[in-house]
């Protein structure tokens, strides 16, 4: 019988470009924050997990956060850093080690496109030299087929950014606080068809931490706590098709976000319409669409119609990407699926402020929902639960 | 003729084929696998023929490793890299066997579809090196023509 798990504090270094400050020490700012807000000091956290993929190492922090020797395990695993460092928090407190864990991640990335090498992921140096090698051909190369088989326009891509940037003016860590008119977003210059400029993420700045708690603990305190009901990593399975890929099976195969869904909403005992909140990874425009359908939010092909009526937009039967998702916050890597479950720890505590989603008798959401994709095809979600 | 980007990737000879490879459960992958994960695999030149199964532009300049035209030293500069030609990318599906991502040549971004008849043929790629590419069918009748 494992503990339940609660997440009692939540701090964010705000995402964008931060100059004279490093990734790391945006990360223990987010630490300070997220110890005010949970009213501890350092010496009380007992285990840390955490990392970044372009900043260096996260155990170096207690230099500045106070050296405790408390065991802190450096997490790196690309864009699943944070999902990864939440899940071994998580799973510290739920075997009953330890009572207090912080999860933290962080990044600072140099401006434009991502450049991955080859040998890094296991493919030989021609795909890099040719220039294959780009995240961002993958996601266009899979909503190009994606439109072609279940009828989504161009229009339904510009509208998900136009929401990103709407929500991204009412998020204060959000980078992008501008609204972005669909017409400019669809007119801009054209990254890799159907990608707009506008429809991409930037690689960015910026940090968050999570201080986890066993219930015993919590109560303790008197904290303010969120239930984790659910964390479920997945790498991919036989004949998927991912990132960085030269050859793909042509036997249709599964797909890392499916198996991570289908395994949270399992461990929670909920459906997706027990959600009221959910947080999609959003790197292009094309992703929140194809992940609302892996997520198991609607039916591939009828994300056209939820975009045209608003139905993901705050207010709508479900907010998807309520603080602008990576489209307006940028994609610091290590600290972004963190920054998710940030925001869902925030809706559901009913303190986001002007982006808040209304839930019943005028409380914050009871479910949220956050799903992170990442090279080289794998998933991570987390639900999370208002009691 | 340049050099191959890697001598093992194609074929020799008039009509060159991409080289995959067969793992022992028959299943056909690209690119041959190289070092102990070659292992039991045999291989496996792969058909010269398929069909458009994804498509998209490259519009920027690749950082590196990209070694086509408009990178490398200075290519960076104030102005940009004048010599970079945006182009086009593809999933190729060959029947029976893989789906391989390629270079699009002889077509333009407006005229492709899904399903799209293509052939394998080897294009000039920078001042050194060729490299492999995918065209429409209908450029090689009109080449001949």
């Amino acid at each position: 019988m494992s503990e339940n798990v609660y997440i009692i504090g939540a701090g964010i270094h705000p995402f964008g470009r931060t100059d004279g400050r490093s990734g790391r020490e945006q990360g223990v700012y987010a630490v300070r924050e997220a110890l005010a807000d949970a009213g501890l000091d350092w010496p009380d956290i007992e285990c840390a997990y955490g990392g970044s993929a372009a900043a260096g190492n996260a155990d170096i922090m207690v230099n500045e956060l106070g050296l405790t020797s408390l065991p802190f395990t450096n997490v790196a695993n690309g864009c699943a850093t944070g999902g990864s460092a939440l899940a071994a928090s998580q799973q510290a407190i739920a075997s009953g080690m330890y009572d207090l864990a912080l999860a933290v991640g962080f990044d600072k990335h140099p401006r434009g496109a991502f450049n991955a090498k080859p040998a890094d992921y296991g493919l030989p140096e021609w795909y890099g030299q040719t220039g294959m090698m780009l995240t961002t051909q993958f996601f266009a190369l899979k909503i190009q087929r994606y439109m072609q088989l279940h009828g989504i326009t161009r229009t339904a891509l510009g509208r998900v950014a136009e929401k990103a940037f709407r929500n991204g003016t009412l998020a204060p860590h959000a980078w992008r606080r501008s609204p972005v008119d669909l017409e400019t977003i669809m007119n801009a210059p054209m990254i890799n068809d159907p990608l707009t400029k506008y429809m991409f993420c930037s690689p960015a700045e910026g940090a968050v931490a999570l201080i986890l708690a066993s219930e015993k603990k919590m109560k303790e305190l008197g904290a303010d706590g969120v239930k984790i009901r659910s964390v479920a990593v997945k790498t991919r399975p036989p004949n998927s098709f991912e990132v960085f890929q030269a050859g793909i099976s042509i036997e249709e195969g599964g797909k890392p976000t499916v198996l991570a869904s289908q395994a949270a909403f399992e461990r929670a005992g909920v459906g997706p319409e027990d959600i009221g909140v959910a947080q999609l990874q959003d790197t292009e425009s094309g992703a929140e669409i194809m992940h609302m359908a892996e997520n198991g939010f609607c039916k591939d092909g009828d994300q056209e119609e939820w975009l045209a009526n608003g139905w993901s937009e705050i207010g709508g039967r479900l907010p998807v990407n309520t603080d602008g998702g990576c489209l307006a916050c940028g994609e610091p890597v290590g600290a972004s699926g963190l920054r998710q479950v940030y925001e869902n720890v925030e809706q559901l505590r009913g303190r986001a402020g002007e982006r808040q989603v209304q839930g019943q008798n005028g409380k914050g959401p009871r479910l949220g929902y956050s799903h992170v994709y990442g090279a080289p095809g794998l998933s991570a979600v987390a639900i999370l639960e208002r009691e | 003729m340049g050099q191959k980007i890697d001598p093992n990737l194609w074929s020799d000879g008039a009509e060159p084929q991409l080289m995959g490879g067969r793992l022992p459960s028959g299943q056909i992958v690209f690119p041959m696998p190289v070092g102990d994960a070659a292992n039991g695999v045999e291989p496996y030149k792969l058909s010269r023929r398929g069909t458009l199964w994804s498509w998209t532009s490259q519009g920027f300049l690749p950082k590196e490793p990209y070694e086509g035209p408009g990178s490398g030293p200075g290519a960076n500069g104030s102005g940009g890299p004048p010599d970079f030609q945006p182009f086009l990318i593809g999933y190729v599906e060959l029947p029976g066997e893989v789906i391989v991502e390629s270079r699009i040549t002889g077509a333009r971004l407006e005229d492709l579809y899904l399903g799209m008849e293509l052939e394998f043929c080897i294009v000039p790629f920078n001042a050194v090196h060729d490299t492999f590419a995918f065209q429409p069918l209908t450029a090689i009748e009109s080449q001949a023509a």
